[in-house]
């Protein structure tokens, strides 16, 4: 493994293979009443998030605090972010702390690219603009692989918003790596054009993107796309492109509901879907944490999971 | 100062000469030309120009010094030493500076600068609107007494249709150059670099080529109804050129330059967040340098300028949408243009060297790009043979925002001469 880990773009299926088998002995750890291991004890982890998160930030400190690190958290609005500190500057000095991983949140894409090469701490990209949020692809193919058995001939249905979702093509550079067919759909203004070129079937219509599909995964439609005018009204996108009981059908029959949360109850999923007995959304939850756990672990470690967990 | 050029293959398209001959430059004019002159008098100083071309002085009409305001990334005299290092011998800068050049007394400034330290010719471009607003119109006439050679709101477009049309009635009365940025903003909506399927796997919001094309139709219809000339800067897609070359073919008074990097760079160099390959227009598709060659080849776009745009380090070294546009241009472009068009037989070097020179000064109306006796003595002298590599930390340009460090081109200035007198010899600023 790498010194950072900026997103699947760059990895081998083998590495993303390793990253899930190392996560799936971390659940192991999370389903134990007492979750403390030392696996990174006497490390440090500091969190630095530009951009608002409640869950994507809480499982990255959970996990780092149940593998013993020390963690610590910065925010750009109370740091010298505020003062018009550079981004550059801003890590270095955290690197020059002893920084051991930095877990990074920007609304740039690109944004922890430019940084990897010039501090010592492993950088973790968590989520970067529009670009890539790789362990949220690592979580959503780890239950993906728990409930499917593999990724061969997979048919995955990633709906709404794709032209700003990096959890999109985090999850097309994994999924199609490993063997799954991704398609996407979505209104022609939040598709982006060249999708294709991605290795993935793209629809304007949720319902042909979802026939047959074994995995529907839906994405959050943010009100700012509405005022941006790239759809009417929340009300015409659920009409049109919503997924409901009844749209739900043209998948297969036992496919999985998926949402890498927070969910709009009503717009892009009836909350019918989201809590139906296929919905693993929770499940994606705790998968999250484990995947983190395994991330930073095999990161502190330079990669070698063989010795990783006894 | 008195000055022989010998031996060398002098081209020079204005006067449509191609052959290996000597000039004679006496009092910083061009006093002869002609084989074996031996012109007598004493401290005649010979350059041995044997086995290279001699061309009149590069004429770069559209770049960025930066100067006043923005010193920290490029001023009057380091820029013009980068100028003389690509070969320029006059360059006509852009007026998004602080304060903007939008009156005569921001003119006289850069001019009289230019004097002090510059060491190339410096022809600076006035605004179009007061301060780039795009509300009112700049002092156009004043400014055109002041020196400025056109104007242009470079850098954004003139949003408003009408004060454009406004502007392109006003400044023909006093025959100044329009220069238009073709940008539809709404269209641009943000973007950072060529939409597509490189923009998407890397998510980055894209720029589609409609925002630059929408923009070029514009422009060519005011001018068309309005009678009036209009200079379509830094042409980048396929759609672009072929609007120009229809709008040439009925007749309507418009020129247009396209860049270096639009000949020799795709959207493809942007991979790895490289912010060095972040500009405006952005860098397009391998289509689309294809279309812009043989724009070139065809003469729908007639000049090739610089867009030299330097920025510092910190401006570059950040995230990707965030990292200001622009590469800079002077100490590669010939070089550049050698390796891409005339090597790989795209232009003849005649047809090339036109568009670097005496085409760039008949759109701003100087009296430049020449050899012609009796004209200032602004030479280039450069051998097309001899392979170099670019060095970005040895520019002369205070910043070093260039994606071609390390490439391997061919033609380096070996001469730069301005009104007779050596600025660059053998390659060496003095």
């Amino acid at each position: 493994m790498k010194k950072d880990l900026l997103g699947l773009k760059d990895l081998s299926a083998d590495e993303i293979n390793e990253i899930l088998s190392a996560a799936e002995m971390m659940k192991f750890v999370l389903g134990q009443k007492n979750k403390k291991t030392p696996h990174l004890q006497g490390r440090t982890v500091v969190t630095l998030f530009y951009e608002n998160s409640t869950r994507t930030r809480l499982s990255f400190e959970l996990a780092a605090k149940y593998m013993s690190a020390n963690a610590a958290n910065i925010s750009a609005s109370g740091s010298s972010v505020q003062k018009g500190e550079s981004l550059l500057d801003t890590v270095r000095t955290i690197d020059a702390m002893g920084t051991d991983i930095i877990v990074m949140r920007h609304n740039m894409s690109g944004a922890p690219h430019i940084i990897a090469p010039h501090v010592n701490a492993s950088i973790v990209n968590a989520g970067d603009g529009m670009n890539e949020h790789p362990t949220q692809a690592l979580l959503d193919m780890l239950t993906i692989k728990e409930k499917k058995g593999g990724f061969k001939g997979l048919k995955v249905a990633i709906l709404g918003d794709i032209e700003h979702s990096r959890v999109v093509r985090s999850n097309i550079y994994g999924l199609t790596k490993l063997g799954a067919e991704v398609s996407v759909g979505g209104p022609a203004t939040l598709v982006p054009e060249g999708m294709e070129n991605l290795g993935v079937k793209v629809f304007h219509s949720v319902q042909e993107a979802m026939v047959d599909a074994d995995v529907v995964m839906g994405l959050r439609i943010q009100l700012e796309r509405q005022k941006s005018g790239l759809f009417p009204s929340v009300r015409e996108y659920h009409r049109f492109f919503g997924i409901d009981g009844k749209r739900l059908k043209f998948a297969k029959p036992d496919a999985l509901v998926m949402h890498p949360g927070p969910v709009n109850r009503g717009v892009e999923f009836s909350s019918s879907v989201v809590d139906c007995g296929r919905s693993v959304i929770n499940e994606q939850v705790t998968n999250g944490v484990a995947v983190r756990m395994a991330v930073m672990y095999m990161l502190s470690r330079g990669g070698k999971i063989n010795e990783a967990i006894d | 100062m008195k000055l022989l050029i010998k031996g060398g293959r002098v081209v020079d398209p204005s006067q449509e000469r191609d052959e290996v001959t000597d000039i004679y430059i006496e009092d910083g004019k061009i006093s002869e030309i002609g084989t074996d002159l031996d012109p007598e008098g004493l401290n005649i100083e010979i350059i041995d120009a044997s086995g290279m071309i001699v061309a009149p002085g590069l004429v770069d009409m559209h770049c960025h010094l930066r100067d006043p305001g923005f010193e920290y990334k490029e001023d009057i005299e380091s820029g013009t030493r980068a100028a003389a290092m690509g070969g320029f011998t006059s360059v006509a800068c852009m007026p998004n500076t602080s304060p903007v050049i939008d009156n005569a007394a921001v003119v006289e400034y850069i001019t009289s600068r230019a004097e002090k330290v510059g060491c190339v010719n410096v022809y600076p471009i006035g605004a179009i609107s007061k301060g780039l607003q795009g509300k009112e119109l700049a002092e156009i006439g004043d400014m055109k007494f002041a020196g400025v050679v056109a104007v242009s709101d470079d850098g954004r477009p003139v949003v408003e249709s009408g004060l454009m049309r406004r502007a392109m009635e006003y400044a023909d009365m006093f025959d100044v150059t329009v220069v238009s940025h073709c940008e539809d903003m709404g269209l641009a909506d943000g973007g950072s670099m060529n939409e597509g399927a490189v923009a998407t796997s890397m998510g980055l919001h894209g720029i589609t080529r409609a925002a630059e094309e929408v923009m070029v139709s514009r422009d060519i219809l005011i001018a068309e109804a309005t009678r009036t000339a209009v200079h379509i800067a830094h042409v980048s897609t396929r759609g672009s050129v072929e609007l120009v070359r229809q709008a040439k073919k009925r007749g309507v008074c418009v020129t247009c330059e396209t860049c270096p990097h639009y000949f020799t760079l795709t959207e493809k160099a942007c991979e790895g967040f490289n912010t060095n390959a972040k500009m405006n227009p952005p860098l397009r598709t391998d289509d689309d340098v294809q279309a812009i060659k043989d724009g070139l080849a065809d003469g729908t776009i007639d000049a090739i300028a610089t867009d030299h745009a330097p920025h510092h380090a910190d401006e570059k070294q950040c995230e990707f949408a965030a990292a200001q546009n622009g590469i800079i241009g002077f100490e590669t472009a010939l070089g550049l243009g050698i390796t891409y068009l005339v090597k790989e037989n795209v232009l003849t070097l005649g047809k090339f060297l036109e568009k670097m020179t005496a085409n760039p000064a008949n759109i701003l109306g100087l009296n430049k790009g020449t050899l012609r006796v009796g004209t200032a003595a602004d030479i280039v002298i450069f051998s097309p043979d001899k392979e170099y590599e670019v060095k970005a930390e040895e520019f002369e340009s205070k910043s070093k925002n260039s994606p071609y460090d390390g490439w391997k081109l061919y033609g380096k200035p070996q001469y730069t001469i301005v009104r007779g007198h050596i600025i660059v010899n053998q390659g060496v600023l003095l």
